[in-house]
């Protein structure tokens, strides 16, 4: 198996890259589990005109230096892995073709409002426990579908899919919590992300967690939090526009909407 | 560190700084009937604080700018540190403070009304 690993790798050093293009990658490299502090390593690549920045960093990994750290998976904006800081603003590589930077270096960096694991990758613990925290799930009493005679549905108009279904598009990137300034601030801040979702399941008209989830929100380091920068909605790669849910959720609270 | 809700807090909030804008308006407004150096001379200032009307606007523009400022001096100091010992701190010390400039501002208002001043 080793051996086959080997000849694997051999191969893959080994491919000839054709493009006549290249691109400079300033890789950010940090490891805060043994100190090591923060420093830029550069790598020359070759790229196509449909060439993403993920697909760059894979090639310094391939054929460069395979200890570079980067967490990724599908390749198509949908497991939301593989969000970086690439040249200053919060990006998912795999999304962001090298030709759209129009740029000769490109600068990646591990997201900000996270703390660093290795390299590129971050620790989305906070993000995730904050998501969890908003109660992301339908909350009803009806099952969709009961056992026995009583089938029942949970109809719904699609002016009512039309109140949240945007903001079910959201991939748990934390491109929004990045971009946020307040997150930058307050360690406590619930984050666009999960106010996001909570608004999508607010606004469900299937959903009878309302009531619990504004109390979830309407605390010290809440949605007042907010103090929309609308730099959330700028970076969402998806078009969930975190801001304007925010917007909508605290109308909720003020009690301009039921 | 929950006294009362945040949305109430932040309705308070926002209710105080419309409030504010509308009298702080009527106090420039004021301004206006006389020449403005003229209504700075202290016996115009002394004459503003013994009518009732005026003595009542300015102690309301005390409580909304006092309960307004000091909310929001506590809102940044909560996103500049975090810690329950911290922001029970701030938010005591805030309501304190909001509380010490209330009274200290109303004592000048009724003394000055009454004529002690």
């Amino acid at each position: 198996m080793a051996q086959v690993n080997q000849e694997i790798s051999t191969e893959k050093s080994q491919t000839v890259l054709s493009s006549s293009k290249s691109v400079t990658l300033r890789i950010s490299r940090s490891n805060p589990e043994i100190g090591a502090e923060e420093k830029f390593d550069e790598f020359v690549v070759p790229y196509e005109k449909y060439s993403t920045v993920l697909d760059a960093i894979l090639s310094v990994k391939t054929h460069l230096d395979h200890s570079v750290g980067v967490r990724y998976s599908c390749r198509q904006a949908s497991c939301g892995s593989c969000g970086m800081k690439i040249n200053g603003k919060p990006k998912l590589a795999c999304f962001t073709k090298i030709v759209e930077l129009d740029s000769d270096v490109i600068t990646i960096e591990p997201m900000d409002n996270f703390p660093v694991v290795r390299d590129l990758v971050v620790n989305f613990t906070r993000m995730f426990n904050n998501h969890k925290k908003i109660m992301p799930y339908v909350v009803s009493n009806d099952s969709e579908i009961t056992p026995g005679t009583n089938v029942k549905e949970m109809l719904q108009t699609p002016e009512d899919v039309e109140k949240y279904i945007q903001f079910s598009s959201c991939i748990k990137c934390g491109l929004c919590n990045s971009a946020c300034p307040t997150m930058a601030m307050d360690t406590s801040f619930v984050g666009p992300q999960a106010l996001a979702q909570a608004y999508r399941y607010i606004a469900d008209t299937r959903d009878h967690g309302k009531k619990n989830r504004l109390k979830i929100i309407d605390e010290s380091h809440g949605i007042w939090r907010c103090h929309f920068a609308g730099s959330c909605s700028q970076v969402c790669p998806k078009g969930v526009d975190p801001a304007m849910g925010i917007q909508l959720l605290r109308s909720y609270l003020l009690g301009l909407r039921d | 560190m929950m006294i009362m809700r945040e949305s109430i807090v932040m309705k308070i909030h926002y209710g105080t700084a419309i409030g504010a804008v509308f009298l702080v308006a009527i106090h420039i407004m004021m301004r206006m009937t006389q020449d403005f150096h003229e209504s700075l001379e202290y016996e115009n200032v002394i004459a503003n604080y013994e009518m009732i009307g005026y003595a009542i606007l300015l102690e309301l523009i005390l409580i909304l700018i006092s309960v307004h400022g000091f909310n929001g001096l506590r809102v940044i100091l909560l996103e500049m540190r975090q810690g329950p010992l911290y922001e029970k701190g701030v938010t005591y010390g805030c309501i304190a403070s909001m509380i010490a400039l209330v009274a200290y501002g109303s004592n000048t208002i009724i003394k000055a009304h009454l004529g002690i001043v």
